[in-house]
C-alpha cells in the first residue's frame, strides 16, 4: 500500500513528524520568530528560516536563506511552517511545493479562499502535503512540535488527536492528559473551507500508525467533512476506538462563527447532523466540551 | 461582506451582465427624476436591505416592528403575526404601471421596517429603494418540472460558490428559478445542475453550453445564458466573492436572459485587496457591536441569551456557548453572545471585549474561558482586572484560566480584591456561571 503523502518515517512511530524532521520557517517576522524559537526550545530541529535578502544572517541561532530551495539544499530540511501574512501565503505554499518538501504547515489565518483554490490545484500531483491554513500545527510529543500549540500540555502516549479548531484542540489534549493518557500525535487541520488536509487523510494515518491506539476527533459546524469522516471510519478495516466532540450546537444558522468555515448555511452543516453521523456508527460524542475525556474513557482504557 | 441588490447589479453591469435599468432612491424627493430617467410604463419598487425573502416580506412602522418582535422569535413568525394583525403597509417588492403609486410606495417604504423570513423578528430599517424598469415575464413553455402540470414564469436560477469538497468554484443552475432553491435541491436534485471550474483555465463556454442544453434552453437562450455565466464567473474571481447568486434570471420574449435579482457576498479575508468593494459597505446594515468588535480584531456575534462569554479561539468559544446552554437550559439560562478574542489578545482587547459584552442589558453573568497557549494567562488576568475596575462590572464574573502562566494569572485575579469566581475546568465553569446568573452564588 502506498504511503500517504508527507509521511516520511518508515518506522511507524507517530504520524507526519518525528525527531528526524527538519523544519524551515517561512515568514520570520515577529510571530514567526517567536514560534520558531519556542519550537526550537521544545527540541524540534528548526534548521533554517527563509527571509528574502537576508541570506547569510542568523535569527535566534537559525541561519536565514533567500528561498526555500536554498534552505533545503543547505540543511536537508523536509518540512516548512508558514507564518507569512495572508496575502503572501499562496506564494509561500507554492514556493515550498516547488522545492519538493514533504510537508508544509500553514499557520496563517485569513487567507483568501480563492487563493486556496489555486493552491489546491497547484499541489495536485506533487509530493507535498499541505496542512492548514489557519491551523495550530502538528506535534508529536517529546519529538517534534511545529506550530503555535503550548508544548507543555502534551505528553507522549498512544492517543491521536485531530481537530478543526485551535484552542479546542488544547482543551481536548488537556482532558486526555488528565485521564492519564498521552498522545501519539496531534494534528490541527484548520478551520478554513478550502484546506490542504481533511479529517479523512489524518484518520487514515492514525489507523495505519503503530503508535496510535485510539483517536479523539474535534469537529465543528459547517461543511460535511465530519459526515464524510464518519462514513470513512465505518468501513475502515483498521478502525480504532474513537471519541468525537462537535462544537457549535447552539450556533444560529447563517452566522459565521469566527472561522471562515464555521457557518450553518442552507440548513446544512449542523452539529446535530454531524453527531448523528457518528452515533450511527457507534462512536460516542461528548455532550459538551467538558466531557471529551470521559467520552474517550468510555471506549478506551489504555 | 454583504452588499445591496442595487450595488450587486451595478457590479454585474460593469462585467457585461444584462440587468434591468434602475435608479436608487434614498430620499422621496428624488422619485420623480428617477422615473423620468427610467421612462417606460412599468416599474418595480424594491426595498433595499441585506436579507432575502423581500417579495413576500412586509413593511411595518418601527413601532409595530418592535411590538411584533416582542411576541415573535423568528422572522417567519413575525411575518405571520403581521399578517394576522393586518399591520402590513406594503410588500418589500411592488410592481406597478401607476406613476403616483411608485411615489406613494417609496414614501411608505423609506424609514419603515421590512420584515422577511430572513431578517429576524424585528426586521430591518429601509434606507434605500431601488426603482427599476419592469420586465415582461413570459410563461415557461414546458411548465414547472418541480410541480408537474403547473404553470410557471420563465425564471432560471444560477449561483456560484466555492465548493469545500472539491476546493473549486462550483456553478449551480436550474430552470426552476424564482423559488427557494433549497426546495428544488431537496425535492428534485436532478433539476439542479452543477459544474466545477478548474482555476487553471477558468470558466469555459462549452461547459456552460452543456448545462444550458441540459436545461432545454433554445439556441439563442443558450447563448445569452452562457454569456451570463461567464460574466458572473468573472465577477466572482475578479472581486473575491464568496457567493454570486441570480434568482431569478428571466428569459424574455426575445430569448434574452436578464438578471432580475442579484446577490453578492464577498470573502472577508480578501477585502484587503479590494478597496473598491470595501467602499460599498453599508455600515447601517451591520450590528453596531459587531462593527466595534471588528475594529478591535475581535470576532463577535450577538445572541439572545443572558450569559456573556469571552473566550480565546472560535472552536472553544462555540463549545463554551454549548456548555452554558447544556447546564442552563432547564433554568432559562443561555449564551448571550459568541466572542473570540483571538490567539494573541492584549490587555486593551480584553477590555474592549468586556465593554462590548456589557452593552447587552440582558447579560446577567459573564464567563471567561481562556486556554492560554500563546496567550499568557497573566496577561489575560490583568485585562480582566483592568476592565472590571474601569468599566465597573456589576454582574458576576466566572473565570477559568488554563495553560501558560496560569498560576500567575490566578494570583492576579485573587489579589485584585474583585469578586471573581474562579473555575477549575470547563464543567466547573459551566455549573458556576449558571448559578451566578441565577443569583445563587
Amino acid at each position: 500500500m502506498p504511503r500517504a503523502k508527507g509521511t516520511e518515517s518508515e518506522n511507524e512511530m507517530s504520524i507526519l513528524v518525528d525527531k528526524n524532521t527538519k523544519v524551515i520557517t517561512q515568514g520570520m517576522g515577529k510571530t514567526g520568530q517567536l514560534h520558531a524559537k519556542m519550537c526550537k526550545e521544545y527540541g524540534t530541529q528548526m534548521v533554517a528560516g527563509v527571509k528574502p535578502g537576508s541570506a547569510g544572517t542568523e535569527i535566534e541561532g537559525m541561519p536565514m536563506y533567500n528561498t526555500v530551495a536554498d534552505a533545503k539544499a543547505a540543511t536537508g530540511a523536509n518540512v516548512s511552517v508558514i507564518y507569512v501574512p495572508p496575502g503572501g501565503t499562496k506564494g509561500a505554499i507554492i514556493e515550498a511545493v516547488d522545492a519538493e518538501l514533504d510537508l508544509v504547515i500553514a499557520i496563517t489565518e485569513g487567507v483568501p479562499t480563492l487563493d486556496m483554490v489555486d493552491v489546491m490545484r497547484y499541489i495536485e500531483g506533487s509530493k507535498t502535503r499541505l496542512i492548514g491554513p489557519n491551523c495550530p500545527g502538528v506535534i508529536t510529543p517529546d519529538e517534534c512540535k511545529i506550530g503555535i500549540m503550548p508544548g507543555h500540555i502534551h505528553k507522549k502516549g498512544h492517543v491521536g488527536v485531530l481537530s478543526r479548531s485551535g484552542t479546542l484542540t488544547y482543551e481536548a489534549v488537556w482532558q486526555v492528559g488528565n485521564k492519564g493518557f498521552g498522545q501519539s500525535s496531534c494534528v490541527g487541520i484548520g478551520g478554513d473551507p478550502v484546506k490542504g488536509t481533511d479529517f479523512i487523510d489524518v484518520l487514515e494515518m492514525f489507523f495505519e500508525d503503530g503508535e496510535t491506539e485510539a483517536v479523539v476527533m474535534i469537529g465543528e459546524i459547517g461543511g460535511s467533512s465530519e459526515e464524510q469522516a464518519a462514513e470513512f471510519v465505518q468501513s475502515h478495516p483498521k478502525r480504532k476506538p474513537m471519541a468525537v466532540f462537535i462544537a457549535g450546537q447552539t450556533a444560529p444558522p447563517g452566522k459565521r462563527m469566527g472561522h471562515a468555515g464555521a457557518i450553518i448555511a442552507g440548513g446544512k452543516g449542523t452539529a446535530s447532523d454531524k453527531i448523528a453521523a457518528f452515533e450511527r456508527i457507534g462512536v460516542p460524542c461528548a455532550r459538551t466540551a467538558a466531557d471529551i475525556g470521559d467520552a474517550l474513557v468510555s471506549v478506551y482504557k489504555g | 461582506m454583504n452588499i445591496h441588490e442595487y450595488q450587486a447589479k451595478e457590479v454585474l453591469a460593469r462585467f457585461g451582465v444584462a440587468v434591468p435599468r434602475g435608479v436608487v432612491v434614498k430620499n422621496r424627493k428624488d422619485v420623480d427624476s428617477a422615473i423620468e430617467q427610467l421612462g417606460g410604463d412599468l416599474w418595480v419598487v424594491k426595498a433595499q436591505i441585506h436579507a432575502g425573502g423581500r417579495g413576500k416580506g412586509k413593511i411595518v412602522t418601527p413601532e409595530n416592528a418592535r411590538k411584533v418582535a416582542s411576541v415573535c422569535h423568528t422572522g417567519k413568525d413575525a411575518v405571520a403575526e403581521i399578517e394576522k394583525q393586518k399591520l402590513s403597509l406594503s410588500k418589500g417588492v411592488t410592481v406597478t404601471n401607476d406613476r403616483a403609486k411608485v411615489k406613494s410606495i417609496v414614501e411608505t417604504v423609506l424609514g419603515n421596517h421590512l420584515v422577511t423570513i430572513q431578517t429576524g423578528n424585528a426586521g430591518k430599517s429601509v434606507n434605500a429603494v431601488y426603482i427599476t424598469e419592469g420586465v415582461d415575464l413570459i410563461k415557461d413553455p414546458i411548465g414547472s418540472q418541480l410541480r408537474a402540470g403547473q404553470e410557471k414564469d420563465f425564471e432560471l436560477y444560477i449561483a456560484l460558490t466555492v465548493d469545500r469538497e472539491t476546493g473549486k468554484v462550483c456553478i449551480l443552475a436550474s430552470r426552476e428559478g424564482g423559488v427557494e432553491i433549497e426546495v428544488v435541491a431537496h425535492e428534485k436534485p436532478e433539476l439542479l445542475r452543477k459544474i466545477w471550474v478548474d482555476p487553471c483555465v477558468g470558466f469555459q463556454e462549452f461547459a456552460g453550453y452543456q448545462i444550458a442544453s441540459d436545461m432545454k434552453l433554445n439556441p439563442k437562450q443558450q447563448k445569452s445564458f452562457v454569456k451570463l455565466i461567464d460574466g458572473l464567473y468573472r465577477v466572482f474571481t475578479a472581486l473575491d466573492a464568496s457567493i454570486v447568486e441570480v434568482n431569478p434570471a428571466v428569459v424574455t420574449a426575445d430569448d434574452d436572459v436578464v438578471a432580475l435579482d442579484a446577490k453578492i457576498n464577498f470573502d472577508d479575508n480578501a477585502l484587503f485587496r479590494h478597496p473598491d468593494v470595501e467602499e460599498m459597505r453599508d455600515s447601517t446594515e451591520e450590528d453596531q457591536a459587531e462593527q466595534e468588535a471588528h475594529k478591535w480584531g475581535l470576532s463577535y456575534v450577538p445572541l439572545e441569551g443572558n450569559v456573556g462569554c469571552l473566550v480565546n479561539g472560535a472552536g472553544l468559544a462555540m463549545a463554551t456557548m454549548d456548555l452554558i446552554l447544556r447546564y442552563g437550559e432547564k433554568s432559562g439560562i443561555s449564551p448571550a453572545n459568541f466572542l473570540d478574542v483571538g490567539g494573541g489578545a492584549k490587555e486593551e482587547q480584553v477590555k474592549a471585549a468586556f465593554s462590548i459584552i456589557l452593552r447587552d442589558p440582558a447579560v446577567k453573568a459573564i464567563l471567561v474561558n481562556i486556554f492560554g497557549g500563546i496567550m499568557l494567562c497573566d496577561i489575560v488576568a490583568r485585562g480582566i482586572v483592568a476592565a472590571a475596575k474601569d468599566l465597573g462590572v456589576k454582574v458576576p464574573l466566572v473565570v477559568r484560566l488554563e495553560g501558560n502562566h496560569q498560576a500567575e494569572g490566578k494570583a492576579i485575579l485573587k489579589d485584585s480584591g474583585l469578586h471573581i469566581i474562579p473555575a477549575d475546568s470547563m464543567a466547573d465553569a459551566g455549573e458556576k456561571v449558571v448559578k451566578a446568573a441565577l443569583g445563587e452564588i
